[in-house]
Protein backbone atom coordinates (compact mmCIF):
# COMPACT_ATOMS: atom_id res chain seq x y z
CA UNK A 1 0.00 0.00 0.00
CA UNK A 2 1.09 3.23 -0.79
CA UNK A 3 1.38 6.03 1.71
CA UNK A 4 1.45 9.62 0.21
CA UNK A 5 4.52 11.50 -0.06
CA UNK A 6 3.62 14.46 2.34
CA UNK A 7 0.82 13.88 5.34
CA UNK A 8 0.26 16.70 8.06
CA UNK A 9 -2.30 16.67 10.30
CA UNK A 10 -3.11 20.33 12.74
CA UNK A 11 -0.04 21.73 11.64
CA UNK A 12 0.74 24.84 13.57
CA UNK A 13 2.80 27.55 14.31
CA UNK A 14 3.21 30.91 15.85
CA UNK A 15 6.15 33.41 16.82
CA UNK A 16 5.57 35.26 19.43
CA UNK A 17 2.10 36.46 19.85
CA UNK A 18 2.06 35.73 15.68
CA UNK A 19 0.30 32.83 14.98
CA UNK A 20 1.55 31.85 11.41
CA UNK A 21 -0.23 28.45 10.94
CA UNK A 22 -2.97 27.75 12.72
CA UNK A 23 -3.71 24.16 12.03
CA UNK A 24 -3.30 22.83 9.08
CA UNK A 25 -4.27 19.91 7.22
CA UNK A 26 -1.97 19.04 3.67
CA UNK A 27 -2.08 15.61 2.32
CA UNK A 28 0.02 14.96 -1.20
CA UNK A 29 -0.09 11.95 -2.73
CA UNK A 30 3.08 10.72 -4.67
CA UNK A 31 3.71 12.09 -7.82
CA UNK A 32 1.66 14.97 -8.24
CA UNK A 33 2.11 18.53 -7.93
CA UNK A 34 0.36 20.01 -5.03
CA UNK A 35 -0.13 23.92 -5.03
CA UNK A 36 -0.32 26.05 -1.67
CA UNK A 37 -1.23 29.36 -2.67
CA UNK A 38 -1.40 32.60 -0.61
CA UNK A 39 -1.20 36.24 -0.21
CA UNK A 40 2.51 37.45 0.49
CA UNK A 41 2.30 36.60 4.72
CA UNK A 42 0.13 33.88 4.92
CA UNK A 43 2.07 31.85 6.28
CA UNK A 44 3.74 30.01 2.88
CA UNK A 45 7.22 29.73 3.47
CA UNK A 46 6.89 28.42 7.29
CA UNK A 47 4.56 25.88 5.90
CA UNK A 48 7.17 24.59 3.65
CA UNK A 49 10.31 25.41 6.24
CA UNK A 50 8.51 22.94 8.76
CA UNK A 51 7.73 20.10 6.10
CA UNK A 52 11.49 20.48 5.26
CA UNK A 53 12.89 19.94 8.61
CA UNK A 54 14.20 23.56 8.70
CA UNK A 55 11.71 24.97 11.75
CA UNK A 56 10.14 22.67 14.35
CA UNK A 57 6.35 23.13 14.22
CA UNK A 58 4.93 24.03 17.31
CA UNK A 59 2.03 21.61 17.32
CA UNK A 60 0.98 18.28 14.03
CA UNK A 61 1.43 14.93 13.13
CA UNK A 62 3.85 15.68 10.16
CA UNK A 63 4.91 12.65 7.74
CA UNK A 64 6.82 12.88 4.56
CA UNK A 65 7.55 10.38 2.51
CA UNK A 66 6.72 7.75 5.06
CA UNK A 67 8.93 9.30 7.95
CA UNK A 68 7.84 11.04 10.98
CA UNK A 69 9.35 14.42 10.85
CA UNK A 70 9.46 15.03 14.82
CA UNK A 71 11.32 11.49 15.71
CA UNK A 72 13.29 10.72 12.67
CA UNK A 73 14.01 14.18 11.02
CA UNK A 74 17.29 12.57 8.94
CA UNK A 75 15.32 10.21 6.95
CA UNK A 76 13.05 12.81 5.91
CA UNK A 77 16.18 15.12 4.78
CA UNK A 78 17.71 11.80 2.67
CA UNK A 79 13.83 11.88 0.77
CA UNK A 80 13.41 14.68 0.04
CA UNK A 81 14.96 18.29 -1.96
CA UNK A 82 14.51 21.79 -1.22
CA UNK A 83 14.93 25.25 -3.20
CA UNK A 84 14.14 27.78 -0.90
CA UNK A 85 12.41 30.62 -2.03
CA UNK A 86 15.88 32.75 -1.17
CA UNK A 87 18.82 31.15 -4.17
CA UNK A 88 20.55 28.59 -1.90
CA UNK A 89 23.73 28.51 -3.87
CA UNK A 90 27.07 28.89 -2.95
CA UNK A 91 27.51 32.31 -4.49
CA UNK A 92 31.95 32.69 -3.77
CA UNK A 93 32.47 29.27 -5.47
CA UNK A 94 31.81 28.27 -9.76
CA UNK A 95 28.01 26.74 -10.53
CA UNK A 96 30.55 23.30 -10.91
CA UNK A 97 31.71 23.70 -7.38
CA UNK A 98 28.30 23.43 -6.52
CA UNK A 99 27.24 20.81 -7.74
CA UNK A 100 30.44 18.78 -6.77
CA UNK A 101 29.89 19.80 -3.20
CA UNK A 102 26.12 18.60 -3.43
CA UNK A 103 27.88 15.37 -5.16
CA UNK A 104 30.23 15.25 -2.06
CA UNK A 105 27.59 15.80 0.50
CA UNK A 106 24.79 12.77 -1.05
CA UNK A 107 28.40 10.71 -0.77
CA UNK A 108 28.75 9.80 -4.78
CA UNK A 109 32.27 8.66 -5.71
CA UNK A 110 33.86 11.18 -7.35
CA UNK A 111 33.46 9.97 -10.64
CA UNK A 112 29.72 9.06 -9.61
CA UNK A 113 29.57 12.99 -8.90
CA UNK A 114 31.20 14.39 -12.28
CA UNK A 115 28.81 12.41 -14.25
CA UNK A 116 25.59 13.67 -12.36
CA UNK A 117 27.17 17.45 -12.10
CA UNK A 118 27.98 17.59 -15.92
CA UNK A 119 24.34 15.97 -16.72
CA UNK A 120 22.47 18.17 -14.82
CA UNK A 121 24.79 21.10 -15.84
CA UNK A 122 23.85 20.69 -19.28
CA UNK A 123 20.55 19.45 -18.47
CA UNK A 124 19.78 22.90 -17.04
CA UNK A 125 21.78 24.99 -19.76
CA UNK A 126 24.65 25.95 -17.18
CA UNK A 127 27.22 24.44 -18.98
CA UNK A 128 28.78 27.37 -20.30
CA UNK A 129 28.57 29.19 -17.27
CA UNK A 130 29.86 26.21 -15.30
CA UNK A 131 32.94 27.57 -13.99
CA UNK A 132 32.13 31.21 -13.61
CA UNK A 133 31.00 31.97 -9.81
CA UNK A 134 27.75 31.91 -9.30
CA UNK A 135 27.54 35.47 -7.76
CA UNK A 136 27.90 36.15 -10.95
CA UNK A 137 25.10 34.60 -12.33
CA UNK A 138 21.35 35.91 -13.45
CA UNK A 139 18.62 35.53 -11.09
CA UNK A 140 17.30 32.82 -13.72
CA UNK A 141 20.17 31.17 -13.82
CA UNK A 142 20.66 30.71 -10.14
CA UNK A 143 16.92 29.77 -10.03
CA UNK A 144 18.16 26.99 -12.18
CA UNK A 145 21.69 25.99 -10.47
CA UNK A 146 19.38 25.80 -7.50
CA UNK A 147 17.01 23.39 -8.17
CA UNK A 148 20.01 21.43 -10.13
CA UNK A 149 21.79 21.41 -6.90
CA UNK A 150 18.50 19.83 -5.28
CA UNK A 151 18.53 17.23 -7.81
CA UNK A 152 21.62 15.76 -6.60
CA UNK A 153 20.97 13.71 -4.29
CA UNK A 154 17.89 11.91 -6.78
CA UNK A 155 15.03 13.36 -4.04
CA UNK A 156 11.66 12.12 -4.10
CA UNK A 157 10.06 14.56 -3.10
CA UNK A 158 10.55 18.40 -3.86
CA UNK A 159 9.92 21.44 -2.05
CA UNK A 160 9.69 24.42 -4.32
CA UNK A 161 9.18 27.46 -2.41
CA UNK A 162 7.85 30.22 -4.70
CA UNK A 163 10.46 29.11 -7.75
CA UNK A 164 9.35 31.95 -10.25
CA UNK A 165 9.02 34.90 -8.30
CA UNK A 166 11.45 37.18 -9.74
CA UNK A 167 11.83 35.65 -13.25
CA UNK A 168 11.22 36.90 -15.76
CA UNK A 169 8.02 35.46 -18.39
CA UNK A 170 10.84 33.57 -20.26
CA UNK A 171 12.30 32.01 -17.43
CA UNK A 172 9.41 30.80 -16.11
CA UNK A 173 7.77 29.24 -18.68
CA UNK A 174 11.47 26.99 -18.42
CA UNK A 175 10.68 26.79 -14.61
CA UNK A 176 7.24 25.24 -15.62
CA UNK A 177 8.71 23.20 -18.15
CA UNK A 178 11.42 21.40 -15.47
CA UNK A 179 8.67 20.86 -12.67
CA UNK A 180 5.93 18.95 -15.34
CA UNK A 181 9.76 17.27 -16.37
CA UNK A 182 10.17 16.27 -12.88
CA UNK A 183 6.69 14.95 -12.18
CA UNK A 184 6.77 12.89 -15.29
CA UNK A 185 9.83 11.63 -13.61
CA UNK A 186 7.31 10.16 -10.72
CA UNK A 187 8.42 12.73 -8.37
CA UNK A 188 6.63 14.82 -5.96
CA UNK A 189 6.35 18.61 -5.95
CA UNK A 190 5.43 20.54 -3.47
CA UNK A 191 5.17 24.22 -4.89
CA UNK A 192 3.99 27.31 -3.17
CA UNK A 193 3.16 30.72 -4.84
CA UNK A 194 1.50 33.50 -5.32
CA UNK A 195 0.71 33.04 -8.89
CA UNK A 196 -2.81 31.75 -9.58
CA UNK A 197 -1.90 31.56 -12.94
CA UNK A 198 1.63 29.26 -12.06
CA UNK A 199 -0.97 26.99 -10.03
CA UNK A 200 -3.56 26.56 -12.21
CA UNK A 201 -0.96 25.89 -15.07
CA UNK A 202 1.02 23.11 -12.80
CA UNK A 203 -1.01 21.69 -9.72
CA UNK A 204 -2.80 18.52 -9.63
CA UNK A 205 -4.28 20.14 -6.62
CA UNK A 206 -4.37 23.66 -4.74
CA UNK A 207 -5.24 24.73 -1.47
CA UNK A 208 -5.52 28.14 -0.51
CA UNK A 209 -3.92 29.50 2.63
CA UNK A 210 -4.94 32.25 4.02
CA UNK A 211 -4.75 33.20 8.14
CA UNK A 212 -2.86 30.00 8.91
CA UNK A 213 -5.66 28.27 7.51
CA UNK A 214 -6.63 26.37 4.39
CA UNK A 215 -9.31 28.58 3.27
CA UNK A 216 -9.96 26.09 0.51
CA UNK A 217 -8.64 22.87 -1.85
CA UNK A 218 -9.21 21.23 -4.71
CA UNK A 219 -8.01 20.95 -8.39
CA UNK A 220 -8.22 24.08 -9.86
CA UNK A 221 -11.59 23.28 -11.48
CA UNK A 222 -13.03 22.25 -8.38
CA UNK A 223 -12.07 26.06 -6.63
CA UNK A 224 -13.28 27.83 -9.98
CA UNK A 225 -16.80 26.12 -9.83
CA UNK A 226 -16.79 26.63 -5.67
CA UNK A 227 -17.72 30.96 -6.93
CA UNK A 228 -20.32 32.12 -9.39
CA UNK A 229 -19.99 30.92 -12.73
CA UNK A 230 -19.04 33.20 -15.87
CA UNK A 231 -21.19 35.27 -17.71
CA UNK A 232 -22.03 38.27 -19.76
CA UNK A 233 -22.67 41.64 -18.53
CA UNK A 234 -24.89 44.41 -20.25
CA UNK A 235 -24.98 47.19 -18.99
CA UNK A 236 -27.49 50.11 -19.78
CA UNK A 237 -28.16 53.90 -19.14
CA UNK A 238 -31.61 53.85 -19.83
CA UNK A 239 -33.86 52.40 -17.72
CA UNK A 240 -36.84 51.71 -19.64
CA UNK A 241 -34.44 49.78 -22.03
CA UNK A 242 -33.11 47.70 -19.05
CA UNK A 243 -36.91 46.51 -17.96
CA UNK A 244 -36.84 45.11 -21.77
CA UNK A 245 -34.44 43.59 -21.07
CA UNK A 246 -35.13 41.94 -17.80
CA UNK A 247 -38.45 40.67 -18.74
CA UNK A 248 -36.72 39.66 -22.29
CA UNK A 249 -33.92 37.34 -20.27
CA UNK A 250 -35.39 35.63 -18.01
CA UNK A 251 -32.74 33.75 -16.92
CA UNK A 252 -30.98 36.30 -15.88
CA UNK A 253 -29.73 37.92 -12.83
CA UNK A 254 -30.04 41.87 -12.59
CA UNK A 255 -29.16 44.88 -10.63
CA UNK A 256 -31.71 47.46 -10.56
CA UNK A 257 -29.39 49.88 -8.84
CA UNK A 258 -26.61 49.88 -11.67
CA UNK A 259 -28.67 48.37 -14.14
CA UNK A 260 -26.67 45.66 -15.20
CA UNK A 261 -28.14 42.42 -16.47
CA UNK A 262 -25.67 38.88 -16.31
CA UNK A 263 -26.66 36.26 -18.45
CA UNK A 264 -24.80 32.86 -17.30
CA UNK A 265 -22.39 32.14 -20.09
CA UNK A 266 -19.48 29.71 -20.27
CA UNK A 267 -17.97 32.88 -22.60
CA UNK A 268 -17.38 30.58 -25.58
CA UNK A 269 -18.00 31.88 -29.14
CA UNK A 270 -20.97 29.90 -29.70
CA UNK A 271 -22.49 30.41 -26.67
CA UNK A 272 -21.66 33.82 -27.05
CA UNK A 273 -23.08 33.77 -30.09
CA UNK A 274 -26.54 32.61 -29.16
CA UNK A 275 -26.43 35.59 -26.23
CA UNK A 276 -26.10 37.56 -29.08
CA UNK A 277 -28.64 36.42 -31.16
CA UNK A 278 -31.19 36.68 -28.07
CA UNK A 279 -30.69 40.54 -27.63
CA UNK A 280 -31.06 40.85 -31.41
CA UNK A 281 -34.28 39.04 -31.68
CA UNK A 282 -35.59 40.84 -28.25
CA UNK A 283 -34.23 44.31 -29.74
CA UNK A 284 -32.19 44.90 -27.04
CA UNK A 285 -28.98 47.11 -27.47
CA UNK A 286 -26.59 47.25 -24.37
CA UNK A 287 -24.61 50.36 -23.79
CA UNK A 288 -21.43 48.04 -22.81
CA UNK A 289 -20.99 44.56 -23.10
CA UNK A 290 -18.33 42.56 -21.60
CA UNK A 291 -17.81 38.60 -20.93
CA UNK A 292 -16.52 37.57 -17.61
CA UNK A 293 -15.01 33.89 -17.24
CA UNK A 294 -14.03 32.74 -13.70
CA UNK A 295 -10.58 32.29 -12.97
CA UNK A 296 -8.66 31.17 -9.79
CA UNK A 297 -8.33 35.23 -9.26
CA UNK A 298 -12.26 35.36 -8.44
CA UNK A 299 -11.75 32.25 -6.26
CA UNK A 300 -8.86 33.68 -4.30
CA UNK A 301 -10.41 37.00 -3.98
CA UNK A 302 -13.44 35.02 -2.77
CA UNK A 303 -11.65 32.92 -0.47
CA UNK A 304 -9.18 35.38 1.00
CA UNK A 305 -11.56 38.42 0.84
CA UNK A 306 -8.88 41.04 1.67
CA UNK A 307 -9.16 44.02 2.15
CA UNK A 308 -7.34 45.15 -0.85
CA UNK A 309 -10.08 44.00 -3.09
CA UNK A 310 -13.61 44.36 -0.85
CA UNK A 311 -15.68 45.00 -4.41
CA UNK A 312 -15.10 42.13 -5.59
CA UNK A 313 -15.72 39.83 -2.87
CA UNK A 314 -19.16 41.76 -2.04
CA UNK A 315 -20.34 41.69 -5.66
CA UNK A 316 -19.76 37.83 -5.88
CA UNK A 317 -22.11 38.07 -2.78
CA UNK A 318 -24.39 40.03 -4.43
CA UNK A 319 -24.32 38.09 -7.62
CA UNK A 320 -24.87 35.04 -5.34
CA UNK A 321 -28.27 36.01 -3.88
CA UNK A 322 -29.81 37.58 -7.08
CA UNK A 323 -28.91 34.30 -8.66
CA UNK A 324 -30.74 32.44 -6.36
CA UNK A 325 -34.43 34.61 -6.33
CA UNK A 326 -34.33 34.09 -10.43
CA UNK A 327 -33.25 30.49 -10.61
CA UNK A 328 -36.28 30.36 -8.18
CA UNK B 1 27.91 4.41 7.11
CA UNK B 2 28.56 4.71 10.81
CA UNK B 3 27.77 8.27 12.67
CA UNK B 4 31.52 8.86 12.73
CA UNK B 5 32.48 8.34 9.05
CA UNK B 6 30.13 10.57 8.59
CA UNK B 7 30.84 13.48 10.29
CA UNK B 8 34.38 12.95 9.13
CA UNK B 9 33.31 12.92 5.48
CA UNK B 10 31.30 15.24 5.92
CA UNK B 11 33.24 17.84 7.70
CA UNK B 12 36.06 16.99 5.40
CA UNK B 13 33.55 18.22 2.59
CA UNK B 14 33.07 21.44 4.61
CA UNK B 15 36.57 22.03 5.30
CA UNK B 16 37.47 21.58 1.87
CA UNK B 17 34.44 24.20 0.83
CA UNK B 18 35.85 26.61 3.23
CA UNK B 19 39.36 26.56 2.07
CA UNK B 20 38.38 27.16 -1.57
CA UNK B 21 36.45 30.36 -0.23
CA UNK B 22 39.72 31.12 1.55
CA UNK B 23 42.00 30.92 -1.22
CA UNK B 24 39.66 32.35 -3.39
CA UNK B 25 39.14 35.29 -1.92
CA UNK B 26 41.91 35.33 0.37
CA UNK B 27 41.99 39.46 1.15
CA UNK B 28 40.03 39.21 4.75
CA UNK B 29 42.90 37.09 5.65
CA UNK B 30 45.59 39.18 4.33
CA UNK B 31 43.91 42.49 5.60
CA UNK B 32 43.56 40.87 9.54
CA UNK B 33 47.47 39.81 8.62
CA UNK B 34 48.33 43.34 8.20
CA UNK B 35 47.30 44.71 11.90
CA UNK B 36 50.25 42.59 13.78
CA UNK B 37 52.78 42.79 11.13
CA UNK B 38 51.98 46.63 11.09
CA UNK B 39 52.17 46.86 14.77
CA UNK B 40 55.26 44.79 14.53
CA UNK B 41 57.31 46.92 12.73
CA UNK B 42 55.78 50.05 14.40
CA UNK B 43 56.54 48.70 17.73
CA UNK B 44 60.23 47.97 16.87
CA UNK B 45 61.53 50.44 14.70
CA UNK B 46 58.91 53.53 15.76
CA UNK B 47 58.13 53.17 19.54
CA UNK B 48 61.42 50.28 19.56
CA UNK B 49 64.08 52.67 21.48
CA UNK B 50 61.50 54.18 24.11
CA UNK B 51 59.69 50.13 24.67
CA UNK B 52 63.29 48.83 24.71
CA UNK B 53 63.85 51.66 27.73
CA UNK B 54 60.45 50.14 29.43
CA UNK B 55 61.03 46.91 29.84
CA UNK B 56 64.40 47.45 31.53
CA UNK B 57 66.86 48.28 29.48
CA UNK B 58 68.51 46.44 26.52
CA UNK B 59 68.48 47.84 22.91
CA UNK B 60 66.34 47.19 20.17
CA UNK B 61 66.95 43.21 19.58
CA UNK B 62 65.73 42.71 23.23
CA UNK B 63 62.34 44.42 22.26
CA UNK B 64 62.35 42.08 19.40
CA UNK B 65 62.72 39.18 21.63
CA UNK B 66 60.37 40.48 23.69
CA UNK B 67 57.31 41.68 21.39
CA UNK B 68 57.19 38.76 18.84
CA UNK B 69 55.95 35.82 20.93
CA UNK B 70 52.97 38.75 21.69
CA UNK B 71 52.06 39.10 18.29
CA UNK B 72 52.07 35.80 17.57
CA UNK B 73 49.23 35.31 19.84
CA UNK B 74 47.38 38.20 18.59
CA UNK B 75 48.16 37.01 14.67
CA UNK B 76 45.39 34.54 16.25
CA UNK B 77 42.82 36.96 17.97
CA UNK B 78 43.27 39.33 14.50
CA UNK B 79 42.24 36.09 12.50
CA UNK B 80 39.65 34.58 14.25
CA UNK B 81 37.94 37.90 14.24
CA UNK B 82 38.03 36.60 10.04
CA UNK B 83 36.37 33.34 11.76
CA UNK B 84 33.80 35.32 13.13
CA UNK B 85 32.94 37.47 10.05
CA UNK B 86 33.03 34.92 7.58
CA UNK B 87 30.33 32.82 9.75
CA UNK B 88 28.55 35.66 10.14
CA UNK B 89 28.47 35.99 6.15
CA UNK B 90 27.94 32.14 5.58
CA UNK B 91 24.90 32.28 7.67
CA UNK B 92 22.88 34.81 5.79
CA UNK B 93 23.69 32.81 2.61
CA UNK B 94 20.81 30.39 1.88
CA UNK B 95 23.26 27.38 1.49
CA UNK B 96 23.23 26.94 5.16
CA UNK B 97 19.08 26.37 4.78
CA UNK B 98 20.45 23.87 2.05
CA UNK B 99 22.77 22.38 4.67
CA UNK B 100 19.76 22.29 7.39
CA UNK B 101 17.75 20.30 5.29
CA UNK B 102 20.15 17.83 3.45
CA UNK B 103 20.86 14.43 5.61
CA UNK B 104 24.10 15.32 6.36
CA UNK B 105 26.14 15.22 9.61
CA UNK B 106 24.47 18.57 11.63
CA UNK B 107 28.23 19.82 12.82
CA UNK B 108 29.92 19.37 9.91
CA UNK B 109 29.41 22.54 8.85
CA UNK B 110 30.59 24.22 11.86
CA UNK B 111 33.75 21.98 12.05
CA UNK B 112 34.86 22.72 8.41
CA UNK B 113 34.81 26.74 9.59
CA UNK B 114 36.80 25.93 12.57
CA UNK B 115 39.18 23.23 10.44
CA UNK B 116 39.67 25.88 7.89
CA UNK B 117 40.17 28.86 10.40
CA UNK B 118 42.70 27.37 12.20
CA UNK B 119 44.51 25.98 9.25
CA UNK B 120 44.37 29.88 8.23
CA UNK B 121 45.38 31.68 11.82
CA UNK B 122 48.46 28.79 11.82
CA UNK B 123 49.38 30.12 8.48
CA UNK B 124 49.55 33.87 9.28
CA UNK B 125 50.87 33.01 12.51
CA UNK B 126 53.88 31.48 10.38
CA UNK B 127 54.05 34.46 7.98
CA UNK B 128 54.15 37.06 11.31
CA UNK B 129 56.86 34.40 12.68
CA UNK B 130 58.78 34.88 9.54
CA UNK B 131 58.52 38.70 9.27
CA UNK B 132 59.76 38.13 13.17
CA UNK B 133 62.54 35.94 11.89
CA UNK B 134 63.63 38.51 8.95
CA UNK B 135 63.70 41.58 11.51
CA UNK B 136 65.90 39.58 13.78
CA UNK B 137 64.18 37.54 16.36
CA UNK B 138 65.73 34.44 17.10
CA UNK B 139 64.79 31.79 19.56
CA UNK B 140 67.34 30.97 22.41
CA UNK B 141 68.13 27.64 21.77
CA UNK B 142 65.03 26.41 22.04
CA UNK B 143 64.72 22.12 21.49
CA UNK B 144 62.75 20.32 19.12
CA UNK B 145 60.22 19.35 22.13
CA UNK B 146 60.30 23.04 22.91
CA UNK B 147 59.21 23.85 19.59
CA UNK B 148 56.81 21.46 19.44
CA UNK B 149 55.11 22.34 22.14
CA UNK B 150 55.20 26.00 21.19
CA UNK B 151 53.02 24.78 18.13
CA UNK B 152 50.97 22.94 20.09
CA UNK B 153 50.36 25.99 22.39
CA UNK B 154 49.82 28.11 19.31
CA UNK B 155 47.10 25.39 17.88
CA UNK B 156 45.47 25.03 21.12
CA UNK B 157 44.83 28.36 21.72
CA UNK B 158 43.68 28.89 18.11
CA UNK B 159 41.42 26.06 18.21
CA UNK B 160 40.07 27.89 21.79
CA UNK B 161 39.77 31.17 19.97
CA UNK B 162 38.23 30.22 16.81
CA UNK B 163 35.39 27.80 18.84
CA UNK B 164 34.35 31.46 20.62
CA UNK B 165 34.89 33.52 16.97
CA UNK B 166 32.21 30.86 15.17
CA UNK B 167 29.93 31.42 18.25
CA UNK B 168 30.41 34.93 18.27
CA UNK B 169 29.83 34.84 13.99
CA UNK B 170 26.79 32.91 14.81
CA UNK B 171 24.84 35.64 17.23
CA UNK B 172 25.70 38.82 14.89
CA UNK B 173 23.03 39.05 12.15
CA UNK B 174 25.79 40.13 9.74
CA UNK B 175 29.35 41.03 9.04
CA UNK B 176 29.64 44.52 10.56
CA UNK B 177 27.89 43.08 13.46
CA UNK B 178 30.56 39.89 13.82
CA UNK B 179 33.47 41.90 13.40
CA UNK B 180 32.20 44.66 16.49
CA UNK B 181 31.24 41.42 18.64
CA UNK B 182 34.79 40.06 17.89
CA UNK B 183 36.99 43.47 19.19
CA UNK B 184 37.98 41.80 22.29
CA UNK B 185 40.12 39.06 20.41
CA UNK B 186 42.19 41.98 19.01
CA UNK B 187 42.13 44.18 22.30
CA UNK B 188 42.36 41.77 24.81
CA UNK B 189 46.34 41.16 23.58
CA UNK B 190 46.67 45.12 23.82
CA UNK B 191 46.34 45.03 27.22
CA UNK B 192 47.99 41.46 27.95
CA UNK B 193 52.09 40.96 28.29
CA UNK B 194 52.01 41.10 24.58
CA UNK B 195 54.16 45.11 23.89
CA UNK B 196 54.83 45.62 27.86
CA UNK B 197 55.51 43.51 30.99
CA UNK B 198 52.64 43.06 33.73
CA UNK B 199 53.98 44.69 36.28
CA UNK B 200 54.64 47.66 35.01
CA UNK B 201 51.43 48.48 34.63
CA UNK B 202 49.15 50.22 37.48
CA UNK B 203 48.57 47.75 40.49
CA UNK B 204 45.02 47.39 39.78
CA UNK B 205 45.11 46.56 36.66
CA UNK B 206 47.66 43.97 37.18
CA UNK B 207 45.45 41.09 38.04
CA UNK B 208 42.81 42.02 34.90
CA UNK B 209 46.24 41.55 32.81
CA UNK B 210 47.95 38.54 34.18
CA UNK B 211 44.96 36.25 34.19
CA UNK B 212 42.97 37.40 31.10
CA UNK B 213 43.98 34.51 28.42
CA UNK B 214 46.60 36.16 26.49
CA UNK B 215 49.22 36.71 28.77
CA UNK B 216 49.94 33.15 30.50
CA UNK B 217 49.50 31.98 26.49
CA UNK B 218 52.21 35.18 25.69
CA UNK B 219 54.47 34.36 28.81
CA UNK B 220 54.64 30.75 27.84
CA UNK B 221 55.39 30.92 24.47
CA UNK B 222 57.87 33.17 25.67
CA UNK B 223 59.74 30.70 27.94
CA UNK B 224 59.31 27.66 25.53
CA UNK B 225 61.21 29.87 22.86
CA UNK B 226 63.39 32.00 25.10
CA UNK B 227 64.07 30.76 27.62
CA UNK B 228 62.27 32.91 30.40
CA UNK B 229 60.40 31.59 33.49
CA UNK B 230 56.79 30.08 32.13
CA UNK B 231 56.15 29.37 36.35
CA UNK B 232 52.33 28.69 36.33
CA UNK B 233 51.43 29.93 32.87
CA UNK B 234 52.01 27.28 31.70
CA UNK B 235 48.72 25.43 32.85
CA UNK B 236 47.51 28.42 33.43
CA UNK B 237 47.65 29.29 29.17
CA UNK B 238 46.18 25.07 28.85
CA UNK B 239 42.54 25.19 31.08
CA UNK B 240 42.00 28.56 29.89
CA UNK B 241 42.40 26.81 26.17
CA UNK B 242 40.78 23.76 27.19
CA UNK B 243 37.68 26.14 28.76
CA UNK B 244 37.18 28.71 25.91
CA UNK B 245 37.21 24.85 23.39
CA UNK B 246 34.58 23.85 25.80
CA UNK B 247 32.34 26.67 26.07
CA UNK B 248 32.59 28.21 22.29
CA UNK B 249 31.67 24.47 21.22
CA UNK B 250 29.19 23.98 23.33
CA UNK B 251 27.67 27.97 22.80
CA UNK B 252 27.99 27.41 18.64
CA UNK B 253 26.74 24.29 18.53
CA UNK B 254 23.86 25.42 20.61
CA UNK B 255 23.35 28.82 18.27
CA UNK B 256 23.44 26.59 15.43
CA UNK B 257 21.19 23.82 16.45
CA UNK B 258 18.45 26.51 17.35
CA UNK B 259 15.68 26.80 14.36
CA UNK B 260 16.97 29.73 12.41
CA UNK B 261 14.98 33.02 12.35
Amino acid sequence: MTHPAIAAYGLRKSYGDKTVLDGVDLTVPEGTIFSLLGPNGAGKTTAVKILSTLVTADAGDIRVGGHDLATDPQAVRAAIGVTGQFSAVDGLITGEENMLLMADLHHLSRREGRRVATELLERFDLTDAARKPASTYSGGMKRRLDIAMTLVGGPRIIFLDEPTTGLDPRSRHNMWQIIRELVAGGVTVFLTTQYLEEADELADRIAVLHGGRIAAEGTAEELKRMIPGGHVRLRFTDPAVYRTAVSALREAAYDDETLTVQIPSDGSQRDLRSVLDRLDAAGIEADELTVHTPDLDDVFFALTGSAAVPDQADQADRTDQTEETTVR
Amino acid sequence: MSNLALALRDSSTMLRRNLLHARRYPSLTLNLLLTPVMLLLLFVYVFGDAMSAGIGGGDRSDYIAYIVPGLLLMTIGSTTIGTAVSVANDMTEGIIARFRTMAIHRGSVLVGHVVGSVVQSILSVVLVGAVGVAIGFRSADATALEWLAAFGLLVLFTLALTWIAVGMGLVSPNAEAASNNAMPLIFLPLISSAFVPVDSMPGWFQPVAEYQPFTPAIETLRGLLLGTGIGHNGWLAVVWSLALTALGYLWATAKFNNDPK
